[in-house]
């Protein structure tokens, strides 16, 4: 009898020791890692949900945390089928990242399938909080509709009242040239024309004449990746920006600013969710980041990625679980806080709120330091810089 | 050629077990359907649906040139369509998947003859430049066209009810699915290539010429093998969209026409295995290598030059050389 209860005691013992660290949590950073968005994403994403982990101090507050990272190489059947496998026979919980919208859409749909968590940071499409939306996702970083809105409507509030588009000619560049039009038509300004370039494009310079000679104030660049960057490198050499009119890339990151170097991408101007440069919390991150990650200060996307670690390590924390319904509810019942973005919410379609900012890239004689790139045109406040909740067409809203 | 599969010359130096299929034959394709019939509940089943998708749309890239001579660089085009057609019916116009994958296969066998009755007219290099240059017509009409969702795809195609009755949300119910339809596709393959019909190609491989004056009508042969190519293909892509929910871009680009042909030639061209293996090396690879990017196609060139060097029947047909028979 006496070793009997030795046993029990033990055994309740061990059950309590395993109620004190029940929750292992696995989180898979799923990302492009060796094509066009590896800069912005990439090893970068997965060394700040490590960082994110680290700064909440998972351990101590008894969750194990471990991450896994993949490529997804931007194909949508290698990511959905790396996102099932994951799921399926790897126990992961969370995808965090996933650049490129067709394979975040993928892993959008698998996730509600199997009732998982995905924490969107690095996809563009609004779809994803609207005719997509999934009770299973967050959308974090920005999205279509706040670049087109956040660009559109700063520009034509600085004076840049009239728009040419050079539009890549597919869906999303489509879209892109929609949204921002709306945009511009609503703030009182005009469209004067738009000229639709092949994809992927590499002599953009008939496109780029007809622009200058459209007198257009604002050349709108609806395109992305590799086209933006042609795009931006041949407006140099045509004296876009010194002509007087202004270069505005719908879809740009601080990594291929850096890339282009200032000369060439001077006087740019873009919408984005996150500077390194705002204040010292986000000087002191990014210094910490920067060293870990072969000197490259974090794009938005990075930061993105911290932060909505973070926020569902918080709630996991608060749950005492890693259910995926109830940290869901709880995610978007807390307020949402961090270094990087500051308070914000996240609203029931999936959409996480925070102010967005126009950027406009210094010239050359006007940074002081490598990385400082950018000057803050305009703020756009959190809740004029997303979608009206309404009018995502997302079935989760009522 | 290793590939020499005369059915009369074969009876007479091989034992020739049940439907006529030499005896080895019969064993090959039983020990292939018990370790199919197993292989969901040993490896990850959707993993194994892959193979058996990318193994059919081999075996039928393999039937043109390995049986035909005649080398598409195109064959995308019917996968990629049939995986968009397939993916459309099931999720806008609620098919049940079998319908859908039907409807996937039709259009793939339409485009087969539009595009095999124009390409056919041209031998060698320009025969595979034109199926290209149709191929990338096709991608550029998928990544225009309202219905295939541009960049982003077919999202969310539901898997449905089979015949409006079996579920096939469950991964192992699907997986009997997709092995039925390999096998079936398999099997008609076989009888293709062992058939009169099959027999005419092969010698119209060997030597056009020697054919036409034999007073076989050429050209139709070859429409018809085109025909059959790109209809097979279509079945496995349009298999594909329904096993993965999905039908993007990447089925229908060039890269997809260039990664059937190393299937084929690595696994080993004109033999009936061959393009399984092929299929199964290169798409393990491509699952379980995933996490070092750019380094697979590195790895997939590396193997491609280490088999035109050394061994240029394939594998299997390296091993049909050892053991004198045709696999």
């Amino acid at each position: 009898m006496k070793k009997m209860g030795f046993v029990l005691a033990s055994t309740a013992s061990l059950l309590m020791a395993g109620a004190a660290y029940a929750t292992d949590v696995k989180i898979g950073v799923l990302n492009d890692r060796s094509g066009i968005y590896a800069d912005i994403a990439g090893e970068g994403s997965v060394i700040a949900a490590q960082m994110a982990v680290e700064d909440f101090k998972a351990t101590d507050k008894g969750i194990n945390v471990s991450i896994v990272s993949a490529d997804h190489q931007n194909k949508p059947d290698v990511g959905s089928n790396i996102a099932r496998q994951w799921y399926d026979t790897e126990n992961v919980d969370v995808i965090a990242d996933v650049p490129t919208s067709s394979v975040a859409l993928a892993v959008n749909e698998i996730t509600k399938e199997k009732n998982k968590i995905f924490l969107a940071s690095g996809p563009a499409s609004s779809d994803l909080t609207g005719k997509a939306c999934s009770p299973n996702t967050v959308h974090w970083t920005y999205d279509t509709w706040a670049l087109a809105n956040g660009t559109g409507s700063a520009m034509v509030a600085q004076g840049g009242d009239s728009w040419f588009f050079v539009t890549a000619d597919y869906a999303f560049g489509h879209a892109l040239e929609r949204d921002t039009s709306a945009v511009v038509e609503a703030s009182g300004g005009k469209v004067l024309g738009a000229v639709r370039h092949p994809f992927p494009g590499q002599d953009f310079s008939s496109f780029l004449l007809q622009a200058q000679g459209s007198g257009a104030k604002v050349v709108g660049l609806a395109n992305a990746g590799g086209d933006t960057i042609n795009a931006v490198k041949q407006a140099s050499e045509f004296g876009i920006t010194q002509g007087g009119q202004a270069l505005a890339a719908l879809l740009m990151f601080i990594n291929d600013v850096h890339a282009l170097g200032l000369e060439v991408a001077q006087g740019l101007v873009l919408t984005g969710a996150f500077y390194w440069d705002k204040d010292d919390q986000t000087r002191e991150f990014s210094a910490r980041f920067q060293e870990r990650n072969a000197g490259q200060k974090p794009s938005m996307i990075e930061a993105g990625v911290y932060a909505s670690v973070l926020h569902y390590l918080k709630a996991v924390e608060a749950v005492g679980d890693k259910d995926a319904a109830k940290v869901m509810a709880k995610m978007k019942e807390m307020p949402t806080e961090d270094p990087l973005f500051g308070k914000g919410t996240i609203r029931a379609d999936g959409r996480k709120l925070h102010d967005m900012y126009l950027f406009r890239v210094k010239k050359p004689d006007q940074s002081k330091a490598p990385w400082d790139y950018f000057e803050t045109v305009a703020t756009i406040p959190a809740d004029k810089a997303f979608r009206p909740l309404a009018e995502g067409g997302c079935s989760l809203v009522k | 050629m290793t590939t020499d599969t005369n059915p009369i010359a074969m009876a007479a130096i091989t034992s020739v077990g049940a439907a006529g299929m030499p005896r080895h034959h019969l064993a090959i394709f039983a020990a292939l359907f018990v370790f199919l019939t197993a292989a969901p509940f040993l490896l990850y089943p959707i993993f194994v649906m892959k193979v058996l998708c990318f193994a059919l749309f081999a075996c039928a890239f393999n039937l043109l040139l390995g049986f035909g001579g005649l080398l598409s660089f195109g064959h995308a085009a019917y996968f990629g369509m049939a995986s968009y057609v397939s993916a459309h019916a099931a999720k806008v116009w609620g098919l049940t998947p079998e319908l859908a994958i039907i409807a996937g296969t039709l259009v793939a066998a339409v485009l087969g003859l539009a595009i095999g009755s124009l390409a056919i007219r041209r031998h060698g290099i320009y025969f595979a430049m034109v199926t290209l240059a149709f191929a990338q017509m096709i991608y550029f009409f998928s990544l225009q066209a309202a219905f295939t969702g541009g960049e982003d795809g077919i999202q969310a195609v539901p898997r449905g009810h089979l015949f409006g009755l079996i579920d096939l949300r469950s991964s192992e119910v699907l997986y009997f699915f997709v092995l039925a339809i390999f096998f079936a596709g398999i099997l008609l393959i076989y009888r293709i290539i062992h058939s009169p019909f099959g027999q005419v190609l092969k010698a119209i491989r060997e030597n056009e010429p020697r054919a036409i004056s034999l007073g076989y009508r050429v050209n139709r042969y070859k429409l018809a093998v085109f025909v059959l190519s790109a209809t097979l293909a279509g079945v496995a892509g349009a298999t594909k969209a329904i096993v993965f929910q999905l039908a993007s871009l990447t089925d229908v680009y060039w890269t997809m026409s260039g990664e059937v042909v190393l299937m084929t030639l690595l696994g080993g061209m004109g033999t009936v295995f061959g393009p399984i293996v092929g299929a199964a090396v290169i798409v393990t690879m491509q699952n379980y290598l995933a996490r070092f990017g750019d380094w697979v196609t590195i790895g997939q060139g590396i193997i491609f030059v280490v088999a035109v060097l050394s061994f240029r029947e394939g594998i299997v047909g390296v091993l049909a050389k050892w053991i004198r028979k045709p696999l």
